[in-house]
């Protein structure tokens, strides 16, 4: 039997290298488990001159069109919107936009400004010196000062205006709407040992330059450098407890496939909205029938994804195509809830610079824009290298039909069983993308561009895993308390996007972070009593 | 029966000439076809995870042609080839997207387009950092956040 470890974190992404590096200086011995390997950055997509073709494959963002032995297979049949994630040291901040808005502060308070959903037991001030904290460990770029975003002081200079930014700026003008250079993970000078940005432009699916602020080269080098390990291979199937209703470790498979128990006085789940969900209900036991830290029923419910609303057309002038990073700028001008517009809450935009020629090609003959035959030439210069876009992140409100379970026949290559969602976009959301599309338009109209489409949603649009686990206060409404413990299990906590309580209509992961060092925060604070 | 790893002779005499079809040769834009042996070559070369699909989809339009698509007239070839594409599902899409992939990757092609062949790391690209002055407009409106109780 192998020894007890202090605290044993399940999961080596955004939260779990935060809450890691975290505790790392109280010295307790500190052991997280992650499924996935290291990253060898030599073998990025954007080494190659396969760049673009290696998206459709073995880089697709979807775990179930990569399948690779680190992924586990999700049933999203039933589910207009597809998760899409990455299972690595590093997590789903190996392949992501690298996009970095915060919440608002008005996002931890929906009930009592808007009437509906619920408010979080937190606010956005408990959480402000964590952002700020986040920051500097991922190494953000961007510019202080947007008036209609919580006031941020990223380290390093924003990302250039670039020939997209430019014209989507002018449209913008145009129509008097709020535009900000966005807050980035994308190191724009040298940066802790990471290289400046020098605009490989196919930054979604990890950075070979490592401008892009991924865990696993920032958190996880100080974190280990402190004292923690970190085993790689090791996918935990269930977390057992004791005759006191406390969790007592997990069972694992180890790199060799072979089953393992380790032993652990504190666990702490860092699997994202869907793993979390999955890992709880898939520890069911005698104690804890419908799945741990379940009493309340909400293990799963309230998935909330976030529906992007996407509109894109092409431009005379050139853009800058793949030739910089995928996010320029941001827009807060339809973020707060207005009752003339027909739906509460609201939406966050980024836009998009464009996109690489075989990109391009694929989607556009998708579309039927791009015609097979003689044609085809003349069509193809006309769009390639002049896209823009715009994407609306629409605020998703909880809603218990919303939800993951176990599939009863899926499992993953360990035979665990694997995670089933059903999803339905409501009403509000609807409502909130057709007004997001009339808006893109009007601004891809003003900036000249024609040849207009739409995706709405985006299909493989389920990066934001949110709300499977949420915080609260009452046990019965909720399933963490305000600072990460579970109700049910007192050595038990959550610190991944499953504890979101509402999604705001922004990108999560800072706030995810944010939320991550602030519970291991809270956890510091009550080493004396952390189980009363 | 296609075989799982690789194409039948029926199966590549089909993605040639269907090939062609999607990305025919121009003498006006300098650029091969993506029948080009080269292209032809890529794209069986790196098939791999795709094959399945792609074996599929040649296997249904060898169903709607009845015969070599070289050997139908044009006429005849454009009508298989819409019903094809029109529901021709998953595999139909992969099979374009395979030809795509491929012909956009060709240094000819890129050359044509004015496009550098290489991988973008290490060299990467220059962007202009832009005129920000465009934000002095923002700035002077302002705002402010909505208040939280």
């Amino acid at each position: 039997m192998k020894d007890p470890v202090d605290v044993l974190i399940i999961g080596a992404g955004a939260s779990g290298a935060a809450v890691a590096w975290s505790l790392a200086e109280t010295k307790m011995h500190i052991l997280c488990l992650e499924q996935g390997g290291w990253m060898n950055p030599a073998e990025y997509p954007s080494t190659g001159r396969d760049w673009e073709a290696k998206f459709y494959g073995e880089w697709s963002s979807s775990p179930n069109v990569r399948g690779r032995p680190e992924d586990y297979p999700v049933n999203d049949d039933n589910s207009p919107i597809k998760v899409v994630n990455y299972n690595a040291v590093g997590g789903s901040t190996v392949m992501y936009t690298a996009h970095w808005p915060r919440l608002h502060p008005s996002d931890f308070k929906v009930k009592t400004l808007d009437g509906v959903a619920d408010d979080w037991p937190i606010d956005y001030d408990a959480l402000t010196p964590f952002f700020e904290e986040n920051d500097r460990m991922m190494g953000t770029s961007g510019l202080s000062g947007d008036p209609l975003s919580p006031l941020t002081h990223p380290p390093m200079p924003q990302q250039p205006l670039g020939l997209s930014g430019a014209i989507i700026a002018k449209a913008m003008n145009k129509l008097g709407w709020h535009w900000w250079p966005s807050d980035t993970t994308v190191a724009t000078m040298d940066y802790e040992g990471r290289a400046r940005c020098i605009n490989l432009g196919h930054c979604t699916p990890a950075c070979a330059q490592g401008a892009k602020s991924s865990t696993d080269i920032t958190y996880w080098p100080h974190a280990i450098r402190a004292g923690v390990e970190l085993r790689t291979h090791c996918r935990v199937r269930e977390i057992t407890t004791d005759e006191n209703g406390m969790a007592s470790g997990v069972v694992y498979y180890d790199k060799d496939g072979v089953e393992q128990f380790q032993p652990a006085h504190v666990v702490i789940i860092a699997c994202n909205g869907v793993g979390t969900p999955r890992l709880l209900l898939n520890s069911a036991s005698s104690r804890f029938p419908n799945g741990l830290a379940n009493s309340s029923g909400l293990v799963g419910k309230n998935l909330m994804f976030h529906p992007y609303a996407q509109i894109y057309g092409y431009v005379k002038e050139p853009t800058d195509s793949n030739r910089a990073p995928p996010t320029c700028l941001w827009s807060k001008e339809w973020y707060d809830t207005d009752p003339s517009r027909g739906f509460v809450r609201g939406y966050g935009v980024q836009f998009v610079r464009g996109a690489g020629p075989v990109f391009e090609a694929v989607v556009s003959e998708q579309k039927g824009i791009l015609p097979w035959g003689e044609d085809h030439h003349r069509i193809f210069r006309k769009l390639n290298g002049h896209r823009l876009g715009f994407s609306a992140i629409c605020e998703d409100l909880p809603e218990e039909h919303n939800r993951v379970t176990l599939d009863p026949v899926l499992k993953d290559s360990h035979g665990i069983a694997a995670p089933k969602i059903d999803y339905t976009i409501s009403e509000n959301s609807r409502k909130m993308m057709e007004h997001a599309l009339a808006r893109g338009r009007e601004v891809l109209e003003t900036a000249g561009a024609t040849d207009i489409c739409i995706n709405s949603p985006i299909p493989w649009g389920g990066w934001h895993l949110l709300g499977t686990a949420r915080m609260g206060t009452d046990p019965a409404r909720s399933v963490v308390n305000e600072w990460g413990r579970t109700h049910d299990v007192k050595n038990l906590f959550i610190v991944d996007g499953s504890i979101f309580v509402t999604s705001g209509g922004v990108n999560p992961t800072s706030t995810i972070q944010a939320l991550a060092l602030y519970i291991a925060d809270q956890m510091k604070q009550r080493l004396a009593n952390l189980f009363d | 029966m296609s075989a799982d790893t690789q194409l039948t002779r029926v199966q590549r005499d089909d993605l040639r000439t269907v090939a062609a079809m999607i990305v025919p040769a121009s003498d006006a834009y300098k650029v091969p076809g993506a029948d080009d042996p080269t292209i032809q070559a890529d794209m069986l070369a790196t098939l791999g995870r795709d094959t399945k699909l792609v074996a599929a989809a040649l296997d249904h339009l060898a169903r709607l042609a009845g015969r070599p698509l070289a050997e139908l007239d044009a006429a005849r070839r454009d009508a298989v080839a819409q019903e094809f594409r029109a529901a021709g599902g998953v595999p139909a899409a992969t099979l374009v997207r395979v030809v795509l992939q491929c012909y956009y990757r060709d240094d000819r092609v890129l050359g044509s387009l004015g496009l550098e062949p290489r991988a973008p790391f290490p060299k990467g690209h220059v962007l202009p950092d832009g005129d920000w002055s465009l934000l002095d407009r923002v700035k002077a409106r302002g705002g402010s956040l909505r208040r939280a109780p």
